[in-house]
């Protein structure tokens, strides 16, 4: 209504000396780029609290964040397997205490599987049917099969038994079965392709009884 | 959620607990409620991982855990509580404060952990302290026990949600996860326990020199053998008492800005008085009578009860308190503080003058363009620029009156006014983004010296081994010069500025404390 666009002149719908320009003054230009990325501060920030209680809270939260570091609960990313074996990052690993949670108080469902069994028993299996050290890789995955079958059947009797979550469940249970299965062909072929004569289960106790037996070897050998 | 405290919240688990812990936390704040497959499906973490991650996150009450039907069971993420782990070195002092290092260190366990059995609690801190004390002193079991009860019944500490005694496990299967279940009456109940003991020093073989294989030390053997007598009692530090106590600290040192040292004390009083009694969430705290302040006056003020009555009734009549008549009205003084943070951010930006606008503002509630002028006394130009300043960071914002029905701009108001509520929220916002920053900034300094910072390690660990094995002093002497001198200038300016961000981290969050609590307690009321 009042502010028609009058016969070609530029007429603004508001009263402009409100906003600060007065007729006839150069309008300021547009701004065609995004605001500068540290842009200059007029005023300079106010300078931080110091004092006793200040400096005590900083060294507590500084060591707090190297304390934190150190607890079960700080989960290491597994890094990618180097290309050399570094001899001294065996003995450089930080001593960290093992955390077993609570298991009464969280879903079952976190608790690791427990693989231990399978793996003992398909191991055993091959051994046993381990004559020449390169077996045929097909075979040992008819082996595997076979086996998974075997434990799936009294997996799949118990989750029958089961009346809550019925299909969901199983489902969940095959999933499971399928993963474990197929993480342990990877597991089982890479054990394959060492050769050495060396039964696996020697070395099942772990990272010790390895290195003690590697120190031996370097002074038998005269 | 928004950006800005994603970004947090991420930085904080990556720094606490590593980044796979972080992957997982972080995709349950955003996407909200999943079980556990989705979870590792759609982050591509294998399933183990995923297991193990949200072990530690419910551990640490980050996430809890839902059963749905059918069996499904839902985690979800508290976004809230992982803002929190910023603040745990404040809670860790204020124990400090209170109780003393026995109580410091109670709760710093209790932080670190997430949720402790006593039995476990006690050992712990006994041990530590004993490091600390000289030869032959031990720190005793019973002594710690009476810190931890204590701090139980001021109910800084509070017990864990219990999982229900099984009744009868052989009809039907057991449930896929338990449902943990809190009586308010036994969230304080401290289970009858005699520990005897006294705290353990760390054998000096046992302790860590850097370069020593520790790969073939053996691991250390639970000794477990009796049953622990309060087994599955788990206790959790209550971050809701710590806030009430930061809330009434602010108080206190406000109205002390304000008024003297004994009004400052007298409210400290009454606050005190109604800690246990007022529920966090209360606006206001109980009434109280004037006898019973006179009469719960620290020891030191000797007062007589006619200057209390007159301290009284100027605190209540002062226009800006928040005080009638003998209780505190919470809200308000939360409000008062919220807004007196916001005048003075607006006084740092943008000056002095603007900060007057700004408080004209508050004051006057709506104020036209021409009237800002007049009041604040500022030529119109300059008025104007600072408004749109402070408007175009959304401190003040503008409402709209229109004379006519068809908002023509010339016939309509434009008043300014100043919406605490969203001003705090729009302040809050730019705090957790700040926080995110100075984060970022400090862990790249670290890392751009991270060589330096690893080289000057070792040399300290050399050099405390060669002092413990009795070395010369010209051999010391060589060693340390193994750091060059603009090196050493280099590690001291890395120290500064590593030094003063996290001391601008710790300041912004009580920036925070002071917003969460002032837009919580608004909420509430709504």
């Amino acid at each position: 209504m009042a502010g028609n666009k009058g016969r070609g002149r530029a007429a603004y719908t508001f009263n402009i000396e409100a906003v600060g320009f007065s007729r006839g003054d150069k309008l300021p230009d547009v701004v065609l780029k995004p605001p500068p990325l540290f842009p200059d501060t007029d005023y300079k920030p106010v300078p931080l609290k110091t004092g006793e209680s200040e400096d005590y809270v900083l060294a507590l939260k500084q060591e707090l964040r190297e304390t934190v570091k150190r607890m079960p609960y700080f989960v290491e990313t597994p890094e990618e397997k180097q290309d050399i074996e570094r001899y001294s990052k065996r003995y450089m690993k930080v001593y960290k205490e093992e955390w077993i949670p609570d298991w009464r108080r969280l879903p079952r469902e976190l608790m690791p599987r427990k693989k231990c069994k399978k793996g003992a028993k398909s191991k055993k299996a091959e051994d046993a049917g381990k004559g020449p050290s390169l077996t045929n890789p097909v075979d040992v995955l008819k082996k595997i099969e076979e086996l998974e079958k075997k434990g799936e059947g009294e997996k799949s009797d118990e989750e029958n038994e089961e009346k809550e979550g019925g299909k969901e469940k199983s489902k969940e249970g095959d999933d499971d079965e399928e993963d474990d299965a197929a993480e342990q062909e990877e597991y089982d072929e890479e054990e394959q392709e060492e050769e050495n004569d060396y039964i696996n289960s020697y070395f099942e106790d772990g990272d010790d009884f390895g290195a003690d037996s590697d120190d031996n070897m370097d002074e038998a050998t005269y | 959620m928004t950006q800005a405290e994603i970004k947090l919240c991420s930085l904080l688990l990556q720094e606490h607990f590593g980044e796979i812990v972080e992957k997982i936390g972080v995709h349950l704040i955003r996407t909200g409620s999943q079980p556990l497959r989705v979870i590792a499906h759609d982050t591509g973490t294998s399933l183990d991982q995923v297991k193990k991650a949200l072990c530690v996150l419910i551990q640490h009450n980050l996430v809890i855990y839902q059963v749905h039907k059918r069996g499904v069971v839902e985690y979800e993420a508290q976004c809230n509580r992982v803002l929190r782990m910023l603040r745990y070195p404040r809670y860790i002092y204020t124990a400090k404060t209170l109780y003393s290092d026995t109580g410091e260190l109670i709760v710093e366990e209790l932080l670190l952990n997430g949720k402790m059995t006593m039995s476990a609690v006690v050992k712990k801190v006994a041990d530590r302290l004993t490091e600390t004390m000289e030869d032959g002193k031990t720190m005793d079991y019973a002594e710690v026990s009476n810190t931890f009860v204590r701090l139980v019944d001021t109910h800084f500490v509070q017990r864990c949600p219990l999982v229900p005694a099984t009744e009868n496990s052989d009809t039907g299967p057991p449930p896929p996860a338990p449902t943990l279940v809190i009586n308010e009456k036994d969230m304080y109940l401290v289970p009858k326990l005699s520990l005897i003991g006294k705290g353990k020093r760390r054998r000096s073989s046992d302790e860590d020199a850097t370069g020593e294989p520790k790969a073939k030390r053996p691991k250390q053997s639970t000794d477990n053998k009796e049953p622990i007598p309060d087994d599955g009692i788990y206790w959790q530090a209550n971050l809701d008492r710590f806030h009430q106590h930061f809330r009434d600290q602010a108080i206190v040192s406000a109205v002390a800005n304000r008024m003297d040292q004994t009004s400052s004390e007298i409210v400290r009083t009454m606050l005190r008085m109604s800690e246990v009694t007022t529920p966090s969430g209360a606006p206001f705290t109980q009434p109280l009578s004037s006898n019973e302040i006179f009469r719960s006056l620290p020891v030191g003020y000797n007062i007589s009860k006619q200057v209390l009555d007159q301290y009284l009734t100027l605190l209540a009549d002062d226009p800006v308190s928040f005080f009638f008549s003998f209780f505190c009205y919470l809200h308000k003084a939360l409000g008062s503080l919220a807004t007196a943070t916001l005048e003075s951010v607006v006084q740092e930006r943008f000056g002095s003058r603007c900060a007057r606008i700004f408080r004209l503002v508050l004051q006057k509630k709506h104020l036209e363009q021409k009237q800002v002028e007049d009041f604040a006394m500022i030529p119109a130009k300059e008025a104007k620029d600072m408004l749109y300043k402070m408007l175009s960071e959304n401190f003040i914002s503008l409402q709209e009156i229109p004379k006519t029905p068809d908002h023509a701009p010339s016939r309509t108001f434009y008043l300014y006014t100043v919406n605490i509520l969203s001003a705090a929220r729009m302040l809050l916002h730019r705090c957790y983004k700040s926080v995110a920053n100075l984060i970022e900034r400090r862990q790249f300094e670290t890392k751009e010296n991270k060589r330096l910072l690893e080289k000057s390690q070792r040399v300290e660990a050399i050099i405390a081994s060669m002092q413990a094995t009795g070395a010369e002093e010209a051999q010391l002497q060589e060693i340390e010069e193994m750091i060059t001198a603009p090196e050493r200038q280099q590690l001291e300016t890395l120290k500064r500025n590593v030094n003063k961000l996290d001391a601008c981290e710790i300041q912004v969050d009580e920036t925070i404390f002071l917003l969460e609590s002032y837009i919580e307690s608004t909420m509430k009321r709504q």
